[in-house]
């Protein structure tokens, strides 16, 4: 339990930081601001998943920290808290897909990424709000009323730049080319996904790839975009193998609280 | 004497920092009141999961208690059932218009995840009429939409459906 949670709050955290980095950068300052909103409540969302894993892995530290390597965490005097699970741990410590720490990329990309994300999220936490876990539960039926929106919002876009101008149409084609390889990691499943599973705390997500890809293709016919053909991918998120951007993301995202333990906002 | 209906009238004290003519009980995000012994615990749930007023309001909510008395006081989080436009209260509905923000509509439309829906119709604040439309998403805050009104021309601010 203890490592899905966190998986939850790491994916949040992740996409929420890519997300942000639109903050004064967006497309004009309409959707500047729903890009810093949607970031805002994927960053809330996280930080209530962290919470939970913090007061799980003060149950049991010693086991639940072992794979953690860094020096850092384990200087932790006291109980381990939300921002301790945030931002002192490693990039191979982190449980996020590899689609979440991908650059945020130009507009088509952060649109589709965060679409193909807000898609997945929306079938999961719709499930978990009725866990065997009462907490997850909670924390799964507030996020979901925000993810809605965000399917929405993203949804929108993909129909308004797929159905646009040449360019518009020619960027989303790119982006589903550059992101598809990653989508295939949200349906298979992780040690502590099969564990869950066998617990009856939420479904493997094996049973998520039929609907998420029937309701993609909905919105690609809106849009006149192409779902590409199942094909290989990349995988290894869950298990600590990621991207050279995460190294990145963390190093950019940590260094405050790294350089001056304890900072406070 | 001090009793829980005490503590509801002095939580009307602490405005929404992003609204403050809304009380948090306006607000409809206190959803337990407990008077201890020299003390009080309060549970309230946040709007949205990331709004930034939350750790200003529970912050306020222990000044003002302090404030008359109550120690300790103990504020408690939780997050389930979901806080919902729903639960605003009618005074704090009234307190809305008043101050010329168009209040929630009653029925959750944008909450749904269909695609290009259509507009709300929003009644405006001013003239009252509904010959309104949505200029922009977002209003002053992440939690109001910008409206403006083709009969008065007014524009004015609507607390979106949550
Ligand atoms: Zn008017």
């Amino acid at each position: 339990m203890f490592h899905l949670t966190l998986h939850l709050a790491d994916d949040a955290l992740i996409i929420g930081h890519r997300n942000s980095e639109w903050t004064g950068h967006g497309p004009n300052l309409e959707q500047d601001i729903a890009i810093s909103n949607i970031a805002l409540d994927q960053i809330g969302q996280a930080r209530n998943f962290y919470q939970y894993a913090a007061e799980l892995c003060n149950n049991n530290r010693e086991a639940y920290t072992k794979f953690i390597s860094s020096p850092a965490f384990h200087q932790v005097s006291g109980p381990i808290d939300e921002d301790d699970l945030a931002y002192l741990r490693d990039a191979m410590e982190f449980r996020n897909h590899l689609l979440a720490e991908l650059k945020k990329g130009d507009w088509a990309v952060t649109i589709t990424r965060q679409f193909f994300i807000s898609l997945y999220q929306q079938l999961l936490y719709t499930d978990l709000q009725y866990s065997a876990d009462k907490r997850l539960a909670a924390i799964a039926e507030k996020s979901l009323k925000e993810v809605n929106y965000h399917v929405r919002w993203s949804g929108e876009w993909v129909i308004r730049l797929g159905d646009g101008t040449e360019e518009s149409h020619r960027r989303m084609e790119t982006a589903i080319d550059q992101l598809w390889p990653y989508v295939g990691e949200l349906f298979v499943p992780a040690d502590f996904q099969l564990e869950a599973a066998a617990s009856g705390l939420l479904k493997n997500p094996e049973y998520y790839r039929q609907p998420w890809l029937e309701k993609t293709g909905a919105a690609f016919e809106q849009a006149g975009l192409m779902l590409p053909a199942p094909n290989w991918y990349q995988k290894g998120g869950k298990q600590g193998i990621h991207t050279e951007h995460l190294g990145h993301l963390l190093a950019e995202m940590q260094y405050l609280q790294r350089s001056h333990p304890g900072a406070q906002w | 004497m001090s009793t829980e209906s005490t503590i509801w009238k002095v939580l009307e004290e602490v405005k929404d920092p992003e609204v403050p003519v809304l009380s948090v009980v306006d607000l409809g995000i206190i959803r337990d009141v407990k008077q201890t012994e020299n003390g009080a615990e309060i549970t309230i749930t946040p709007t949205y999961s990331g709004c930034p007023a939350m750790d200003v309001i529970a912050m306020q909510i222990r000044m003002v208690l302090a404030g008359h008395g109550y120690a300790p006081v103990t504020i408690r989080t939780v997050l389930s059932p979901a806080w919902t436009t729903e639960w605003m209260t009618e005074t704090g509905k009234e307190k809305l218009l008043a101050y010329g923000i168009a209040p929630p509509n009653p029925k959750q439309q944008v909450c749904t995840p269909d695609f290009f829906q259509q507009e709300e119709a929003v009644q405006c604040p001013h003239c009252r009429s509904f010959h309104t439309r949505r200029i922009s998403e977002f209003g002053s805050t992440a939690c109001k939409a910008l409206y403006q009104c083709e009969d008065c021309k007014e524009p004015f601010d609507y607390f979106k459906c949550h």
